[in-house]
């Protein structure tokens, strides 16, 4: 897989509304493409801002509340920004059954923050996710981009440590 | 990698999958391409999509010119040298790896594989899912291609009938009957729908699909917009499937390349696109009219039925939904007949099903069976029984709308109506055993936390219903349950079966109907005795350390928040049954399992 460039401007500041006019002009008239649109505007920023909420609304010609309903329907919507790395850890019934309240534990206890929460330092946002469906691999969680499987509470530290520095580091094989 | 075949002495195809590169397939690809880069081996590479063998991923399948094959599970990239220098250089197995060869097909792991029948996976782990040309080379679209210049619709829709498949997404509805409704259903305008929102946890049959033949999901549509008079398809697959929505792009551009998709495909004058959705993450977005409502940039909220789909769907024309696994059946159906298929299974449920075996069972992975197998069958020949050696206690089916099943239902035979008759339900195919270390008060808590929280919140049975059901369940959990809890359970789960909107609500409470039916004696354990059998729910559990065993490390004291273990080094160690918060931090530290959780 390639890596994403991790640097801290991988997103567009919100007073720039460029990408939110080329977002806008790529979709034009067609039907029912509100749900991509956030997607890349989210994609674009992190997360939906108020204000990228009311520019979309204005430039696509949306009702706000329309807006805000489908962008607080979907849980990929995120209102607030998050951290360089999202952990997303599998809370589905085979990460269920193997751990996985264990394995949000032992992330929140090391970094310091619970579900939901971005660490001081902004390198990590911890969330609870459902089923990524790699329930063979149970317990897993996704950081940024790359999926960790077999997890143990013991190894834990371990792939935090690899994302901690400045570079990304390779997936895989960490799994126990 | 490409798979050009042109002739080298061995091909060396690598599982690449979600499932395998979360296992480190990545790394043992970027080995392999290093090994060969030299020109000292005779092999050519390619990849593949997911083999199912998740239990022993990264997989490596070696084939010879003869077409034998050998397949290495637990590859590494540090394996990869000797691998080739033995295996393709010297021409010599390692039989310490080996998960299946074509020789002995049920020695080693080997009868993971051959106790399966693989329809819908026949290509899945065989050819690269990234090249139209391979799947082309094994018959692909040559089941459309004979449709649309040789059959009429109604011919595709009997040919479907006969073969007597029904949903795989989980209702089990007839597909033949339900193309005939879409096809009957007056308008020039009708789409098609492929639900690829496998929403439910447990379940990744549809994942694989896609990564690993995406065209056969892309002909089978094609198959299906041509017999219901469909000239625009969309696919509404999971976000969280990213390389199923970037092998699905690649697919698509293909086809339109050679004339498969687009206008006047097959070189007829029938026309027929393909959009890719990406879901946005809401469970409720299974349902059919809530799929279809975020498809139209809505929330994604369920809708009374009638008006049926076949007749008001998607911006209220005619449209038909099919999951992922009935499109990936029906090229083999048009291209093998109707009556092929339909010899297969039991009299009311035809062909095969794929299932996801996950959870406490040995081998892990995708298992393709004919209906009619028994459960036994499925958990223990195909799974190969229970991991660590310990006790089968339940298999869960069919997800947060499914049951759970004791060990005395293992010969219920996978039938959509046995299986109901039974209590769960087969839905998507997810497959989850439990062992004796599974609470089964705390596995129905697990799934009413989910629908809870996946409730799209329109009808107030399900939005209120479930939530004051995992009230008491929480509470049963936590050791705080009430006498009358299994009652009011019981009269609030035929409240929200019978008043819900959609089937999300309908079928919310089963999960707890069957715990409640096979495993009353655990929830009253949990209610009467404030004891948890299984040793999973914090508050009822003790933990103490076993000293016969206990090597005193330490390793638990240093992870332990409270202090509550002590203890001399190198001597057993004990816990603080006051100080102790139950927290089972110490119990995933312990290297020697000395710390018993009663």
């Amino acid at each position: 897989m390639e890596k994403e460039c991790a640097c801290k401007n991988r997103y567009a500041d919100l007073d720039d509304l460029s990408p939110v006019e080329e977002i806008i002009a790529r979709y034009g008239a067609e039907k029912g493409a509100l749900i991509p649109i956030l997607q890349e505007a989210q994609d674009a920023y992190g997360y939906l801002d108020e204000s990228i909420m009311r520019e979309i609304a204005k430039r696509a010609g949306y009702q706000l509340s329309q807006v805000f309903g489908v962008a607080t329907f979907f849980a990929q919507f995120r209102l607030q920004p998050i951290g360089e790395y999202l952990i997303k850890v599998c809370h589905g019934t085979a990460c269920h059954v193997a751990g996985a309240t264990q394995i949000t534990d032992e992330v929140a206890n090391q970094l310091g923050v619970k579900q939901g929460e971005t660490t001081p330092d902004n390198k990590f946002t911890l969330e609870s996710v459902m089923c990524l469906g790699a329930c063979a691999l149970a317990p897993i969680m996704v950081v940024g981009d790359d999926t960790h499987g077999k997890l143990k509470p013991t190894g834990i530290k371990k792939i935090l440590k690899q994302y901690a520095g400045p570079s990304a580091v390779a997936e895989g094989d960490d799994a126990e | 990698m490409s798979g050009n075949g042109d002739g080298h002495k061995y091909k060396v195809v690598l599982g690449y999958g979600t499932c395998g590169i979360a296992a480190g397939a990545t790394a043992v690809k970027d080995a392999l391409e290093e090994a060969v880069k030299g020109g000292d081996y005779d092999v050519d590479l390619d990849i593949a999509g997911c083999m199912g063998l998740c239990f022993t991923e990264p997989v490596v399948e070696i084939f010879d010119r003869e077409g034998g094959s050998v397949i290495y599970g637990d590859i590494t990239a540090k394996k990869v040298p000797q691998l080739l220098d033995e295996h393709v250089g010297k021409g010599q197995v390692i039989e310490d790896w080996v998960v299946k060869r074509s020789e002995d097909p049920n020695a080693c792991e080997g009868d993971f594989l051959s106790n399966q029948l693989r329809i819908v996976l026949r290509n899945c782990g065989k050819i690269n899912p990234e090249s139209i040309e391979e799947y082309m080379e094994i018959g692909g679209y040559e089941a459309a291609k004979k449709a649309l210049t040789s059959m009429t619709p109604e011919e595709v829709i009997d040919e479907v009938s006969a073969s007597g498949i029904r949903g795989r997404g989980g209702a089990g509805f007839p597909t033949g009957t339900k193309w005939g409704f879409a096809r009957k259903s007056p308008g020039d305008e009708k789409y098609l729908i492929c639900n690829a929102d496998e929403g439910d946890p447990g379940a990744f049959m549809d994942r694989s699909v896609l990564e690993g033949d995406p065209h056969t999901v892309l002909e089978g549509m094609i198959l299906a917009g041509f017999a219901i008079g469909a000239r625009q398809g969309y696919i509404y697959c999971r976000a969280e499937y990213p390389l199923a929505l970037k092998r699905l792009d690649i697919a698509i551009e293909e086809c339109h390349q050679k004339g498969f998709l687009g206008e006047g495909i097959f070189g007829t004058d029938w026309s027929f696109d393909v959009k890719v959705k990406k879901g946005a993450g809401a469970f409720v977005c299974g349902e059919e009219t809530a799929m279809m409502a975020s498809i139209e940039g809505q929330r994604g909220m369920p809708k009374p039925r009638p008006p049926f789909p076949a007749n008001s769907g998607l911006w209220g024309k005619p449209t038909n939904i099919n999951n992922v696994e009935t499109f990936a059946a029906i090229p083999w159906i048009i291209y093998e007949g109707g009556e092929k298929y339909a010899a297969i299974g039991t009299e009311k449920s035809k062909g095969t099903k794929v299932f996801c075996l996950a959870g406490k069972v040995r081998r892990t992975g995708l298992a393709e069976v004919p209906m009619g197998y028994t459960l036994r069958q499925v958990i223990f020949d195909v799974g190969g029984g229970i991991a660590g050696g310990r006790e089968f206690k339940a298999v869960q089916m069919g997800g947060p709308s499914g049951g759970c099943l004791p060990a005395s239902k293992l010969d219920t035979q996978v039938d959509y109506d046995q299986i109901t008759a039974a209590g769960a339900i087969i839905g998507s195919g997810g497959m989850i055993v439990a062992d004796n270390r599974t609470c089964m008060v705390d596995l129905a808590r697990y799934f009413l936390s989910f629908t809870q929280d996946e409730s799209c919140g329109k009808c107030t049975p399900c939005r209120i219903g479930t939530k004051r059901m995992l009230e008491i369940l929480e509470r049963i959990c936590e050791g705080k349950g009430e006498p009358e809890d299994i009652d009011k359970l019981q009269n609030l789960a035929a409240d929200i079966s019978a008043a819900s909107l959609c089937a999300l609500g309908g079928t919310a409470p089963n999960p707890v109907l069957t715990t409640l039916r096979y495993f009353k004696d655990e929830y009253e354990d949990h209610i009467f005795n404030h004891k948890c059998a299984a040793g999973s729910c914090p508050a009822l559990i003790t933990l103490s350390i076993d000293p016969e065993t206990c090597t005193g490390c330490g390793a638990c004291v240093k992870v332990c928040p409270t202090d509550a273990i002590t203890g001399e080094k190198k001597e057993p160690h004990v816990i603080d049954e006051e100080a102790c918060i139950r927290c089972k931090m110490c119990l995933s530290r312990c290297p020697s399992e000395s710390i018993i959780a009663e």
